[in-house]
């Protein structure tokens, strides 16, 4: 009898603990009574996390503000928040809780390319909006996502295109094992071959995968003159760990990175990834009123130290996005929403000002940035104009085009 | 060749966590028949010690004291599972399973609300950050220094089993705990002491994972699954089965990475643990015992 009790405390006490990882805020019927409900939906637990949590942040701090505001059409915002694990599955599930559920207007969120492919199906079957922040691999067209985070023609090929301006000539191609690393190095190995350059290996590790030792090995073995970095989330820290170990630090082989950014160098310690590259849309270090104001408003409220990224901007600037497009289509119905964001036009943002193109991407500028020892970046290199976004890769995927 | 044989190396190193990760659940396996799921946050345990450690020691010295604090804190903790729930359920394999599964959500989730659910970086000291090349392999300090770890465990373990009272009680008690028990051995004391030795070797084993990459609540579901194999392909209970299975595995997985990416050589390493149970079901080594005859 006690056996029999002692073992529903602690399945009760595991099952408490499950169900703490979600069902943060209540909910609430979208455009009902004075409030309207959104959905933030990123990792708040696992592997993702170290990234998506700021941008959660960054999110409910753009909502906060626009409450402070007055709202959307005279209603205010009531975010829902969910975490969606790092796990794909998840995502979804958690999606259609907030849309069938929680009745939200829309949703900010996702970060890997397996939480979006896995959501999408979700929003076109409820006919909802989502709003991705993150940098991607393109090769997807949907009238109920709105792609802020970078197509690969505004990060991954500007980088490329860096590298070769500096004299690289062999690459080396290093990135976790699912749809976004996959598909971004095949872009690039179309364009590096293209350009008359070479290919001299190319490795996957399972998302959260912490041994670099084989990788580091074929590393060696191959010489590259820099490796274009695609790992996700805590892999980078092992990863530019067992790097520095075996003698190969930023100084010695250049690495690029397209996933980390200020946050990343922070918690993995700048020491470790100092003289690294990057390449984004946006960087702490950037110039204008509007960045300090963001970058003091977000500092405030989560600590002096915090440190700004990419995708926490796309987040907060998606936020406006959309209030920008629903005050325009004096509605919160999804399909009005999506096609008012893509004609809005200009808009300021703490990046500059963006707009949204026909294919419900964003139109924007491309830097490369060095990290400092401070864990921030020095701007190196700025494509100058803004970049139109380009979902389909003309090498890579030749003949497809995104017509919504 | 150079890269053969710097997978050789990588491979010993990789054997040398396998091994650390899973000598604890091969010797409460093997005397108590209870798998433990709560294993892998004893790593956890030992990483986020380390950490605490090294604010309140940084320096050279450091990661030498964590290693001892991480033990006793992770043999501590094991101490507590072992005696609040454990014993309780040892006459039914399946509820420990699920039990212990639950103790591991539960500090996993204690670990995101008191660390955050962002990782803490452990900086090896300067001593361990180099590397040193030998006949065209390069070889990480840091990774030198866990194989060292792994082999003095290895060896203390073996001391302790062969040369000790402690040990031959438990080597008894492995054979056959009816009979030892009828000539009044106190098993449960037993059973207490090898659950926190195998707790204390994982804690350990969290410290040597911390050198090599970030400490976050779910570092020990990456070596839990593996520590599985291990313990499974060596044949339950058996220190010197686990010892070999631990090296063939690492070695395994090392020399599959010189031609198949990294998540492929995982699946290949489970693949070859299930060939390899189907022509021998009792493991590398097979261990005289009268446990399940009862």
């Amino acid at each position: 009898m006690i056996r029999n009790k002692l073992l529903l405390l602690a399945t009760s006490v595991a099952a408490a603990a499950l169900s703490a990882c979600s069902g943060e805020g209540g909910g609430g019927a979208a455009g009902s009574g004075d409030t309207v409900a959104v959905g933030v939906l990123q990792s708040l637990t696992g592997t993702m996390a170290i990234s998506e949590i700021t941008v959660k942040n960054a999110e409910m701090l753009a909502i906060e503000e626009i409450n402070a505001a007055g709202g959307v059409l005279g209603k205010k915002l009531n975010a829902v928040v969910e975490d969606g694990a790092s796990d794909p599955s998840t995502f979804a599930q958690k999606a259609s809780k907030l849309i069938e559920s929680d009745k939200v207007a829309t949703v900010f969120g996702g970060w890997t390319s397996a939480s979006r492919k896995a959501m999408l199906p979700v929003f076109e079957r409820t006919k909802n909006l989502l709003w991705y922040p993150v940098q991607f691999e393109g090769n997807e067209c949907s009238p109920n996502i709105m792609y802020s985070g970078a197509q690969p023609n505004q990060q991954a090929l500007p980088a490329l295109e860096w590298a070769a301006a500096q004299g690289y000539k062999t690459y080396f191609l290093i990135g976790s094992d699912y749809v976004y690393p996959r598909t971004a190095n095949l872009i690039l190995k179309k364009h590096i071959e293209k350009g008359g350059m070479q290919v001299l290996g190319e490795s996957y590790v399972p998302l959260g995968g912490t041994d670099f030792s084989g990788v580091i090995a074929k590393l060696r073995q191959a010489k590259p003159a820099i490796v274009i970095n695609t790992l996700n989330g805590d892999s980078n820290v092992a990863f530019f760990k067992q790097l520095a170990a075996a003698g190969l630090g930023p100084k010695v082989l250049p690495v690029m990175s397209f996933s980390i950014g200020e946050q990343e160098a922070q918690a993995m310690g700048a020491q470790l990834v100092e003289g690294s590259y990057a390449a984004w849309n946006y960087f702490q270090s950037l110039p204008g009123d509007a960045n300090a104001k963001f970058i003091a408003a977000y500092r405030k409220k989560f600590g002096a130290d915090a440190a700004i990224t990419d995708p926490m901007v796309h987040g907060y600037l998606d936020v406006y996005a959309w209030k920008a497009a629903v005050e325009k289509a004096k509605s919160f119905e999804p399909d009005a929403v999506r096609k008012a964001a893509a004609s809005l036009g200009g808009f300021p943002t703490p990046m500059g000002t963006v707009s949204f193109a026909a294919n419900q991407s964003l139109v924007q500028k491309a830097y490369i940035g060095r990290l400092k020892a401070d864990g921030q970046f020095e701007i190196v290199s700025d494509s100058g104009a803004d970049i139109p976004p380009q979902p389909y890769d003309a090498l890579a995927f030749p003949g497809k085009t995104c017509t919504l | 060749m150079d890269l053969f044989l710097n997978q050789l190396f990588n491979g010993v190193s990789l054997a040398s966590l396998y091994l650390l990760a899973s000598l604890g659940l091969a010797l409460s396996f093997g005397l108590m028949r209870v798998i433990n799921m709560a294993h892998g946050e004893m790593l956890m345990l030992g990483g986020y010690l380390a950490w605490a450690t090294l604010l309140v020691v940084p320096g050279a010295a450091g990661i030498l004291i964590a290693m001892p604090v991480a033990f006793v804190g992770a043999a501590a903790m094991g101490g507590v599972i072992q005696t609040v729930l454990i014993r309780r359920l040892s006459a039914r394999p399946l509820d420990t399973l699920l039990a212990t599964w639950g103790v591991s959500l539960v500090l996993q989730q204690a670990a995101r609300d008191l660390f955050g659910a962002v990782g803490v970086e452990v900086r090896a000291p300067a001593w361990l950050e180099g590397s040193v090349e030998l006949a065209g392999v390069v070889i990480p300090t840091a990774r030198l220094f866990i194989i060292g770890v792994a082999v003095a465990v290895l060896g203390g373990l073996a001391l302790i089993l062969l040369k000790t009272r402690i040990g031959l009680l438990v080597r008894a008690v492995n054979q056959d705990r009816m009979m030892a028990s009828a000539t009044g051995i106190a098993v449960g004391r037993v059973d207490l002491a090898v659950f926190c030795l195998g707790s204390g070797v994982a804690g350990l084993a969290g410290v040597m994972l911390a050198l090599l990459g970030p400490v976050t609540p779910s570092v020990g579901q990456a070596y839990i699954i593996p520590a599985f194999l291990v313990v499974v392909m060596g044949g339950l209970g058996s220190i010197t089965g686990t010892t070999a299975a631990a090296v063939i595995l690492g070695v395994f997985a090392a020399l599959a990475q010189l031609f198949v990416d990294v998540s492929v050589s995982q699946m290949l390493l489970l693949v070859f643990v299930v060939l390899f149970i189907q022509f021998r079901p009792q493991g590398v080594v097979a261990v005289r015992t009268r446990q399940l005859d009862a």
